[in-house]
């Protein structure tokens, strides 16, 4: 031993001042530490795997509802714009909407003019009725459009055509049939087009059918309809010549907003409105739709998210729990550990250390976990999932947050030891 | 002519008690010189224990001075006194403190992972050369459960050694052995003396004294004899 002195001593000038902890030997120390009571380091660990685990799948829940409910609306037609005639009075009786005469083919001309971030336009008024093909009858409604009718509605022709601006404009007698009516007319036969349907003694040849779009948002049936040129209903079933609501297309959703801005102009400039008077009509988008349903779900992806962050916040205290009992049941070691030249600060790292590896070791655990039990749910209740970078990124950010904190103050206890009682710690 | 490694003069310790002050050292003077085998004595209450922790580093003087190899330890703070412990002083206690569920080696390699300055490769060869030297080569993988009382000391003084201390302190090393691995391990203890190493042994029992070259007694606070020993008993004769 004494020839290695000489060596070893050119080392030890000056010992109090080049000694500085590697992150590395920290992270040995503390894993070695970890690996000799396993069972507890597992049981620390839980509390923040179930915890992240939750957190991961309640927020793919959340977030899934989320974006199911956006897709439905907007399979309706993201862009589409709604204009209704607004309620009035006539000598103190408010009037139904439907009723009320104020919009006109005036109107759909002054949009079309002034309205530049409107892509597509159509009139609308609808009749209520039975429609009649040979021995059966269906009760329906008929809906007479125009031509750009089925672009703004996202409504697709399966068989035949859509009518043309030609029949519009000599107001001609025919039309397309939703799914739902199809069926109830026609059962038996093969291709509904060309047949004729009765509506209200109109007779109606059937020139297309459309494609079927199933329930929408609200549970209604959307193939239960049957669209006609505007004119048609206008002068042959109905006898008016103003139009009950106006359908739009915006050009995309980022200008959804300004489209409804340049309608409500053009409306109150062609309804010949003063500044302080009150808008005789409403202009409805589904991006309002959208963010009303998308504000519920994220009310509920956020309560899901708190009750997990609360058992991510117990599985954190669980983590101080067990390390204020390691560091008592570990006095002697610390002890050691002071006594073969462990500073306050190296115990105080390696503790430290050891709830950040507890927790975002359980974190990553946890991450996984939350993964396959999200998609896994996701496939088997056919549940709309989705998994966010940012909920993944976060529960991580949370996962050492948590560790430092709750790991801060048993490691403090630990640091703070003397040394001398430490070792005769019984 | 003979290096002296610890110079001790005038050391005063004070606790307080309370309102009382309690002196447990009331002005230790001696000095030890590098390849001495020294016993420090008393029966407790003595100022014993006191004495050993300043020596070892763990406690600073009240009044007085400690040098340790040049090093005045009395005026240094916390993390330089743990610099000392971990580069000039190595421990060997009478419980052993082996970490549990970790192998001979990682017991031993302890004290280098607290010093960056040496690397993983050199710190495995220093902790395998110490175990070697305690005549452990082969149980380097076993636990301490797997190791009897006398080769769980010898793991400890193997710890001891690993960070080529200026001194080795024991305290009440053998105070956990039965009589014939005490034997064994003072033999340990004597054979490192020869090779050059300067042992502090604090102990209460006057055979243990036998086997060292000079003792310390203290009482009251107080150093009350320094001898040499000249019936010094040789294990290995």
């Amino acid at each position: 031993m004494v020839k290695t002195r000489g060596l070893a001593s050119l080392q030890k000038k000056n010992p109090t001042t080049h000694r500085h902890m590697t992150v590395l030997n920290l992270s040995k120390i503390a894993v070695k530490a970890m690996g000799r009571n396993k069972m507890r380091t597992f049981l620390t660990m839980l509390g923040i795997i179930i915890g992240v685990t939750s957190v991961i799948t309640m927020l793919a829940i959340g977030e899934g509802s989320k974006e199911s409910i956006q897709e439905q609306i907007s399979s309706m037609g993201a862009n589409m714009l709604m204009v209704h005639p607004g309620s009035d009075e006539r000598g103190g009786v408010r009037m139904d909407r439907s009723s009320m005469q104020s919009l006109t083919l005036d109107d759909i001309e002054a949009i079309s003019r002034y309205a530049t971030h409107v892509s597509a336009l159509s009139p609308m008024v609808s009749s209520g009725g039975q429609v009649i093909a040979g021995a059966n009858n269906w009760p329906t409604t008929i809906q007479g459009v125009g031509k750009d009718f089925l672009e703004i509605r996202k409504m697709e022709v399966s068989e035949g055509v859509m009518f043309t601006d030609y029949e519009v404009k000599r107001a001609g007698k025919v039309c397309l049939l939703g799914q739902t009516v199809v069926e109830n007319l026609f059962p038996d036969i093969e291709s509904a087009v060309g047949q004729t349907v009765r509506f209200k003694n109109i007779p109606f040849k059937v020139i297309g059918v459309l494609a079927s779009k199933g329930q929408n948002t609200f549970g209604q049936d959307q193939d239960d309809v049957i669209l006609a040129p505007y004119t048609t209903i206008q002068k042959r079933i109905m006898a008016i010549t103003h139009i009950q609501s106006v359908f739009a297309s915006a050009e995309n959703e980022m200008v959804s907003e300004q489209a409804e801005e340049e309608i409500t102009l053009a409306l109150r400039a062609s309804h010949d409105l003063d500044d302080d008077e009150e808008d005789d009509f409403n202009v409805r988008s589904q991006q309002e739709l959208i963010k009303t349903f998308s504000s519920t779900s994220e009310m509920l992806t956020l309560l899901l998210g708190a009750i997990a962050g609360i058992s991510l916040l117990v599985g954190g205290i669980g983590i101080m729990n067990i390390m204020f009992v390691s560091v008592t049941e570990r006095t002697r070691e610390i002890g050691l550990r002071m006594a073969v030249g462990g500073r306050g600060r190296d115990i105080l790292s390696q503790f430290l250390m050891e709830a950040v590896i507890v927790s975002v070791g359980g974190g990553l655990i946890g991450i996984s976990l939350g993964l396959i039990l999200a998609y896994g749910m996701g496939n088997l209740l056919v549940w709309p999932v989705v998994v966010t970078n940012q909920s993944i990124m976060l529960s991580f950010l949370v996962c050492a947050v948590v560790g430092i904190f709750f790991g801060w103050y048993p490691a403090r206890k630990a640091a703070g030891l003397d040394p001398i009682e430490a070792l005769r710690y019984e | 002519m003979k290096n002296e490694i610890i110079e001790i003069l005038d050391l005063k310790r004070n606790f307080s008690v309370g309102i009382e002050t309690v002196q447990a050292l009331k002005g230790v003077s001696f000095t030890v010189s590098e390849g001495e085998f020294i016993t420090i004595m008393g029966a407790s209450g003595s100022g014993k224990s006191t004495l050993l922790n300043i020596l070892g580093a763990l406690d600073r003087p009240t009044e007085g001075n400690y040098v340790l190899d040049g090093t005045n330890v009395g005026t240094l703070s916390k993390d330089q006194l743990a610099g000392i412990r971990n580069q000039k002083i190595g421990f060997v206690f009478q419980s052993f403190n082996l970490l549990a569920r970790t192998s001979a080696l990682e017991n031993v390699e302890l004290p280098l992972m607290y010093n960056s300055s040496v690397s993983p490769r050199k710190r495995k060869n220093l902790a395998e050369k110490a175990l070697e030297t305690v005549g452990l080569a082969d149980r380097m993988d076993h636990a301490p459960n797997q190791l009897s009382g006398g080769q769980q000391q010898r793991v400890a003084i193997a710890r001891a050694l690993v960070n080529d201390p200026v001194m080795v302190l024991a305290d009440e090393a053998t105070g956990n052995l039965d009589s014939k691995t005490t034997m064994d391990i003072m033999a340990l203890f004597q054979d490192l003396n020869r090779q050059g190493k300067t042992i502090v042994f604090v102990t209460h029992e006057h055979e243990i004294a036998e086997y060292s070259n000079r003792t310390i007694v203290l009482r009251d606070g107080e150093i009350v004899k320094d001898h040499a020993n000249l019936g010094r008993r040789a294990v290995l004769d």
